[in-house]
């Protein structure tokens, strides 16, 4: 390949890609098969992370920038004018394969502006990953977007040599796309997901019978939602994942912060801060529904319909919820131990483990590394110290904000100076 | 009574059979040093052991059995922190763990056992890291050579990695702190030891001794690194929290232009 020419385009659609927050790489199971290059079946691997402190894990480019849709929240959008370029499929194979030898990356993510049709462009994606599966014997991990519109044949094909699929919905609500992306339908979103799902479901099946059955999107789907585009709230937005989650068997929902790109004025203008505060409580709203056994309308619901900016969601459900504390962490379950504020799911495990051998006092809860400055105000321990006072809800959020710095310090003041 | 100090010669299987020795003589005030640190303390007498590898073995069987599978892992990876006086705290440990009926190591309560893990996991981080932050080159004889300053002794720990990941390339990864690294041939994983040349500059990428198309990929990648940060969320504090400085130096990503 030539040097020049490959890092013109490198430099333009690597820069287009950047947008698409899953970095993911885990979770696929795919080992090494006849020494061949690559082994997918540990941990997922950051290799570097950017300056803005994200990781990067796998080679994230767009096949190319070119496209025939206008979505307002897109920099690729047709109306853009800006440099497109466009990868060849052996271009992206080698820049792939050379990187991976040299452990900078963990495989490929390849998405793609929409060219010609969804087909033609999706059967470019394909073809990069049948490359490298069969021609280069590749076992890293390979991610490809489902474009909107491909065929049910292609997405099956997809799903035999990647690790994992995954369409953006990209606005939360049906009215919001109709707004920014009126070319585009729901439907057309929701249809390669489906068809992967009932695939996944169908090869899972098979593979119990017959053991030889190829892996089909072993690492399963994923989607990404923008953050503060078109107006939703908190609650729109979650309840839009839960859907995801539940309907569609997503491994992962990503929200991603809108960063202003266009002057359009359907839009927030080039200039005004990207909502990374909001996105973090998004992802630990998200947390909370996966992993710590929380039903999303615990944490927002028709009279709660925003996350606090100022406290964790977790800290927030458990201030109106005063009832069910103070919890004993030598006796209480593992859901209700993981309800605690300040008490991550490795600190719940840990405790679990230690108050077997005796009963946990303070220092014991400190060193293992519990977050007493929000834990402290619910629960008791073997200590007959405890908070004594009947406070209030805001009387305990204001002790905790006394005693704690935000890494979001800044960005808290600016965004509440808007309501202040 | 004086207390002893007994010297081992650094190996995970002489630290073993330094425990077997403090065991079979029932030894109470005791503390052991590698011979590469030895301090000579006020009224101790010192006493060198020979490293037994079946003694080592008996030693090891009885951590197995008195240890769940991923405590005895910890132990080891501890171990290999090569952390002052961390012979001591796991000879705290590992009586511990011997003079009780349960497993104990997850009893974190304890002052030794939340130590060890702490320290396990320090080393599992490292371990992490390696396998994150080898950068290969591709030299002239087609070897892809990475070169590594690990805080902790962890080329162990990282070889399966890259011996299953790796298996269709000749492959180097040196740790230039201690002095060895691991050798890929296509079948098997050796130990070596290199002689640089004098005044050799590992985080430089010179002719002499790498392909040409080496330049080529390097440079992409640096292009490819800086295309795909986001400007407007730029947050240093976090990079360095991932990517602390130390290990810059031989990130080629991380090299100026």
């Amino acid at each position: 390949m030539s040097f020049q020419r490959t890092q013109e385009k490198l430099k333009i659609l690597a820069d287009a890609a950047k947008y698409d927050v899953s970095c993911s790489s885990s979770g696929s199971q795919r080992a090494n098969t006849n020494k061949g290059l690559g082994d997918a079946t540990g941990m997922g691997i950051c290799h570097s992370y950017t300056e803005d402190g994200r990781c990067v894990s796998l080679l994230k480019i767009l096949l190319t920038n070119y496209c025939i849709f206008d979505c307002a929240y897109c920099v690729t959008r047709k109306s853009n004018d800006i440099k497109r370029a466009a990868f060849k499929v052996q271009e992206v194979v080698d820049l792939t394969i050379n990187f991976y030898r040299r452990n900078y990356i963990e495989g490929l993510f390849l998405s793609s502006g929409i060219f010609k049709s969804a087909d033609y462009t999706m059967e470019r994606l394909v073809d990069v990953a049948k490359k490298l599966r069969l021609e280069e014997n590749f076992n890293g991990y390979i991610h490809l977007k489902s474009i909107p519109g491909a065929s049910d044949e292609l997405m099956r094909e997809a799903g035999l040599y990647a690790d994992r699929l995954s369409v953006n919905i990209e606005i939360p609500t049906e009215a919001g796309l109709k707004k920014l992306a009126p070319d585009k339908k729901r439907e057309d979103f929701i249809k390669p997901m489906v068809k992967v799902k009932n695939e996944i479901i169908q090869y899972k099946a098979e593979k119990k019978i017959i053991k030889n059955t190829p892996k089909f999107a072993p690492a399963g789907q994923s989607t990404q939602m923008i953050i503060g585009a078109s107006g939703e709230n908190d609650f729109q937005i979650m309840q839009t994942s839960n859907h995801f989650y539940k309907n569609y068997n997503l491994k992962r929902v990503y929200y991603s912060g809108y960063v202003p790109i266009s002057y359009d004025n359907r839009l927030p203008q080039i200039g005004s801060a990207v909502p990374m505060l909001r996105e973090n409580r998004l992802y630990q709203t998200d947390w909370l529904m996966r992993f710590y056994g929380f039903d999303v309308s615990e944490i927002l619901n028709e009279h709660h319909q925003n996350l606090d900016l100022d406290i964790d969601p977790k800290l927030s459900w458990a201030l109106r919820n005063l009832h069910e504390f103070p919890i004993d962490v030598n006796t209480a379950e593992k859901h209700m131990l993981a309800r605690i504020p300040g008490l991550g799911m490795r600190s719940v495990y840990k405790i679990l483990n230690a108050r077997r051998f005796r009963k946990l006092n303070w220092e014991h809860l400190k060193k293992i590394g519990v977050a007493l400055n929000r834990a402290q105000y619910f629960m008791v321990c073997d200590s007959n110290q405890f908070e004594k006072r009947d406070l209030t809800s805001e009387k305990i959020k204001g002790l905790i904000l006394q005693n704690s710095t935000s890494k979001y310090g800044k960005s808290l003041s600016n965004q509440l100076s808007l309501f202040g | 009574m004086t207390s002893k100090n007994l010297i081992y010669d650094g190996t995970f299987d002489g630290f073993l059979s330094t425990i077997f020795y403090v065991f079979e003589h029932k030894l109470e005030k005791v503390t052991i040093q590698n011979e590469f640190s030895i301090q000579q303390g006020l009224f101790c007498e010192n006493e060198r052991i020979h490293t037994d590898e079946d003694k080592a073995n008996r030693v090891w069987n009885g951590v197995k059995s008195k240890l769940s599978s991923k405590g005895s892992y910890q132990l080891y990876y501890a171990f290999l922190s090569e952390q002052n006086g961390i012979e001591n705290l796991l000879l705290d440990y590992i009586t511990y763990a011997f003079s009780n009926v349960k497993k104990v190591d997850k009893d974190f309560a304890h002052p030794s056992v939340l130590k060890i893990a702490q320290i396990a996991k320090s080393v599992g981080r490292e371990k992490h890291r390696m396998e994150a932050f080898v950068r290969f080159r591709l030299t002239k004889d087609k070897i892809f050579f990475a070169n590594i300053e690990p805080d902790f002794n962890v080329l162990p720990l990282i070889e399966k990695h890259f011996k299953r990941r790796y298996a269709d390339q000749l492959w180097v990864i040196y740790d230039i702190k201690r002095g060895y690294g691991l050798f890929y041939d296509l079948e098997n994983v050796e130990i070596i030891t290199l002689d640089f040349p004098k005044n050799f500059d590992f985080t430089k990428t010179e002719d002499a001794f790498f392909a040409k198309q080496e330049f080529e990929f390097q440079k992409l990648w640096q292009d490819y690194f800086k295309a795909t940060n986001i400007q407007s969320r730029k947050n240093m504090k976090l990079h360095i929290r991932h990517v602390p400085k130390r290990y810059w130096k031989y990130l080629s990503e991380k090299q100026p232009d």
